[in-house]
């Protein structure tokens, strides 16, 4: 048998799983419009107890049964409920924020109730009994694959197109409204969507944990095999996005049969980001879209005099703290701001522009790998600027004729192979020693570097405020709330995008520097994706519009290690629940703690409890038939 | 002069816009009704690019825009209203129309700055005292003026309006038909969709009506409101809905 006819079926045995959880993840998307990043983790949570059942005596098709058709849609319905539900016509951020939440939430749980230094294995399902078909042996495990990729994508044809609820699912496809009026109910399809694509999450999870090790943070990221396959289908077409799925699996393969083992892990990672941009440069052009998000209630912008006598009574109260800091809490004082300057970078970003990055601490670690190779002067500092924002431009290229949200896929992905292939490459730093980091301008002593490291967090902040100020600001903001009213007044948005999303990398990579210069010396676990998914969790949580919401959000993730170290073991149970409750709660009141205290303290409107003027029309004398031609086009 | 020539789009099954030709001549107020879906709305998005027609052409002046992004029509001296609302509603108002004054005047330092513009057209509108308001917490009848000064801060040739009484006052829908006859005494090419009879008999000097997507009859006012036809499509229309 030859090796590449071997690889090509071993491939596509992987693309079958890929296919699958990828239809589920196009399934929930398209009916409930809201794209699922913790997909993955419900596969492997589904994966976990699996596993559980098994080591618990349970046979294997029952175990199967129950974690695949009752625990995963039964994650998908409860969910859905309590988080999706609400987000109706939320902006981008939001939605993307809370499955987020979700997604740690799911880690933190599976951490909890499954050690994970415990290596767990579980075995393919018949064991190791295989057959040969024409020439090439496949595993029973493999056939099961095969069958299951083949029966469900028929099975949910025949649904859409047969059973009235399929229908319906279709109708709430094309039209949410139109199909309102028709009397299928869009919560009770969005419901079933949630479930039925969670049950393909846990189908591919379970298939899948036999496979690879039975890791909590692996499984969970498969979701973006999965979304990559999914963008060749352009999150919407199942046949597309199966092909997709098939494709990846086959690349994936015959790339780790044909490269050395030293490169191993980085193909392995790397080619879902590849696939991903691929898929993305061919994806035709989003058209602008009228009509979608309701916008928030925004935060008052303070004028240039007001920041600058906020900026100097913050500098006069920071160098008081400074002075009467115990000495052994300087070091992670200042940590914290070299936090919230990185999450500084996502108030014009996210805050502004509703654009989202998941992989703010990677443009950090780049900025400050940057800064240690070029040394502290001056030049390391603008280095560690330039250096990541010229990458978040590569990034952002090839998703601007696209949807926001593709930018967002984009940047998981990209995190995803930096974590692989540059952080732990020896080139950048040594596993065991790391990579020793200046401090720039050769401040020296703890706390003269936090008064520096605070002066820098107040005079980007006092930059972020005059950026909203001007017309770059307008823009911006005009851009997050209606691209379409941004086209007929003739602004092009792509500048402003691709503006943007380098000045926030750059951001993050001064914060990463200055970070850097605090640790002395980092490790290619300092920049984790997953923190970085963690630290968009907390500026959301506590306002990403607002530099407070941000520098509180900053000081309270510093402080979780230490509320971790006096809670003990029930620690890591009640950060879950925080994380969990945030999600939640940010589905509840979308603009964050501090967004919705000021809110409440200075009325941040003239005119309260007035209808948004969108949801007003919606209201009033919408002309039904319009409908039917205005949604048929977006 | 603002033109469509032959324009047609189907969307699925339904013909939304079938071989539709109209001329917008400056300085003056066309109007352009029909019942709900007779194709107004996708028209408009047609002329302004935000749908790509089948077939046909949009022409301003002698340029023509059919192969042109929405953005760029914009620059060459489209400007547009929005049935449902595309205000910037996290922006304040005067932010809304300033944004779009910045944009017109780019760089040059020459003549009314661009706050002055938005000052100037917010007191046009009658929206002055909203001015600091968040946009998006206006009610739909405010929005809508907003979203019309903001139009009229690109300085456009031709000014295209989706219903802008919907949602006014009797008192505001006369300020606003004043409004849009000294627009075009000025010299702009008006296009107006609008629902409000009374408004669309005052201020139009000259009618399109639309149904199921084509040209149902064309002409003054007068004229068109005693067309058999167009009574028995909205008559009908009424029918179906009800």
């Amino acid at each position: 048998m030859s090796t590449l006819l071997a690889l090509t079926v071993a491939g596509l045995v992987t693309g079958c799983i890929y296919a699958l959880t990828a239809s589920g993840l196009v399934l929930t998307y398209t009916t409930s419009g809201i794209f699922n990043f913790a997909h993955g983790a419900i596969g492997m949570i589904a994966a976990f107890f699996y596993w559980q059942l098994i080591e618990w005596g349970v046979p294997t098709l029952p175990a199967f049964l129950l974690a695949v058709l009752v625990l995963s849609p039964l994650m998908g319905v409860v969910v859905e409920r309590i988080m999706i539900r609400r987000l109706g016509n939320a902006s981008l951020e939001v939605t993307l924020t809370v499955t987020v939440g979700l997604l740690l939430l799911l880690i933190a749980i599976a951490n909890t109730v499954w050690d994970p230094l415990t290596a767990r294995r579980v075995q393919p399902f018949f064991g190791s009994h295989q057959v040969t078909v024409g020439g090439v042996i496949l595993s029973y495990h493999q056939l099961v694959v095969i069958a299951a990729a083949v029966v469900v994508p028929l099975a949910l044809w025949a649904f859409l197109r047969q059973a009235r609820t399929g229908v319906a699912l279709r109708a709430v496809v094309d039209d949410r409204e139109l199909a309102a009026l028709t009397g299928a109910s869009p919560s009770t399809v969005g419901m079933i969507g949630w479930a039925m694509g969670a049950a393909l999450a846990g189908l591919a999870g379970v298939l899948l944990v036999s496979q690879v090790e039975l890791n909590a943070i692996t499984l969970t990221l498969l979701v973006i095999n999965g979304y990559a396959a999914a963008v060749m289908g352009r999150l919407s077409n199942l046949p597309l996005t199966i092909a997709g799925g098939l494709l990846l699996g086959v690349l994936q393969s015959l790339a780790i049969g044909y490269v050395t083992i030293s490169w191993l892990n980085q193909v392995q990672t790397s080619i879902p980001m590849v696939f991903l941009f691929v898929a993305l440069l061919i994806a035709p052009p989003t058209r602008l879209r009228v009509g979608q998000l309701a916008p928030l209630l925004a935060p008052r912008v303070p004028s240039a005099r007001r920041s600058l006598q906020s900026a100097l009574v913050f500098l006069a109260i920071a160098a008081l703290v400074t002075a009467i800091l115990p000495a052994g809490q300087v070091a992670s004082v200042t940590h914290g701001v070299a936090i919230a300057i990185i999450l500084l970078s996502l108030v014009p970003m996210v805050g502004y522009g509703s654009m989202v990055s998941l992989c703010q601490l990677t443009f950090a670690g780049i900025g400050c790998v940057a800064m240690a190779k070029t040394g502290g002067s001056v030049l390391g500092l603008v280095v560690a600027v330039l250096a990541p924002a010229a990458v978040g431009l590569l990034i952002a290229l090839p998703t601007m004729r696209l949807r926001g949200l593709y930018l967002s896929l984009a940047t998981l992905a990209f995190g995803y192979a930096m974590d692989d292939n540059f952080f732990s490459n020896s080139s950048v730093m040594t596993q065991t020693l790391g990579l020793p980091v200046p401090r720039p301008l050769g401040i020296d002593g703890p706390r003269p570097y936090l008064l520096f490291v605070t002066a820098a967090f107040t005079v980007c902040a006092l930059g972020v405020l005059a950026l909203r100020r001007s017309t770059f600001g307008r823009r911006l903001v005009a851009l997050g709330d209606s691209p379409a009213g941004c086209a007929t007044i003739g602004m092009g948005i792509r500048s402003t995008k691709l503006g943007i999303f380098a000045l926030s990398a750059g951001l993050a990579g001064l914060g990463g520097a200055l970070m850097g210069g605090q640790e002395g010396v980092v490790g290619y676990t300092d920049f984790p994706l997953l923190l970085s998914l963690t630290l968009l969790l907390m500026a959301v949580v506590w306002g990403v519009r607002t530099i407070s919401g941000v520098l509180l959000a900053a000081l309270f993730f510093e402080l979780i290690p230490h509320l971790n170290g006096q809670l003990g073991p029930v620690g890591n149970s009640v950060l879950s629940l925080l994380v969990g409750l945030g999600a939640v709660g940010l589905g509840k009141n979308q603009n964050g703690i501090v967004g919705t205290l000021l809110q409440k303290t200075s009325g941040l409107t003239k005119l309260p409890s007035l209808p948004h003027p969108r949801r007003a029309a919606d209201q009033g004398d919408q002309p039904v038939r319009e409908e039917v031609l205005t949604g048929a086009q977006s | 002069m603002l033109r469509v020539e032959n324009a047609a789009v189907r969307f699925g099954g339904v013909q939304a816009v079938n071989d539709m030709s109209l001329e917008c001549p400056p300085g003056r107020v066309t109007g352009l009704i029909g019942p709900n879906g007779a194709g107004k709305t996708t028209l408009f998005n047609i002329i302004t690019g935000l749908q790509r027609p089948d077939s046909g052409r949009v022409l301003l002046g002698d340029r023509d825009l059919t192969r042109l992004p929405a953005q760029r029509r914009a620059r060459a001296g489209l400007a547009r209203t929005f049935q449902r609302l595309e205000v910037f509603g996290s922006l304040t108002v005067r932010e809304n129309v300033l944004l779009a004054a910045e944009l017109k005047r780019g760089l040059s330092r020459k003549g009314e700055a661009a706050t002055e513009i938005a000052d100037r057209l917010l007191a046009r509108v009658g929206l002055t005292a909203l001015a600091d308001s968040q946009a998006g917490a206006l009610p739909t009848g405010s929005a809508r003026l907003l979203e019309l000064a903001r139009a009229l801060a690109t300085d456009p040739s031709a000014l295209l309006l989706d219903e802008p009484g919907s949602g006014l006052s009797e008192n505001e829908s006369a300020a606003l038909g004043d409004l849009l006859l000294s627009l075009a005494a000025e010299g702009m090419s008006v296009l107006l969709v609008e629902h409000d009879v009374e408004l669309v008999m005052r201020v139009c000097q000259h009618v399109y009506v639309l149904d199921f997507g084509e040209l149902l009859c064309e002409g003054p006012p007068a004229y068109v409101q005693s067309d058999a036809r167009v009574q028995a499509a909205y008559l009908g229309a009424e029918l179906a809905t009800a």
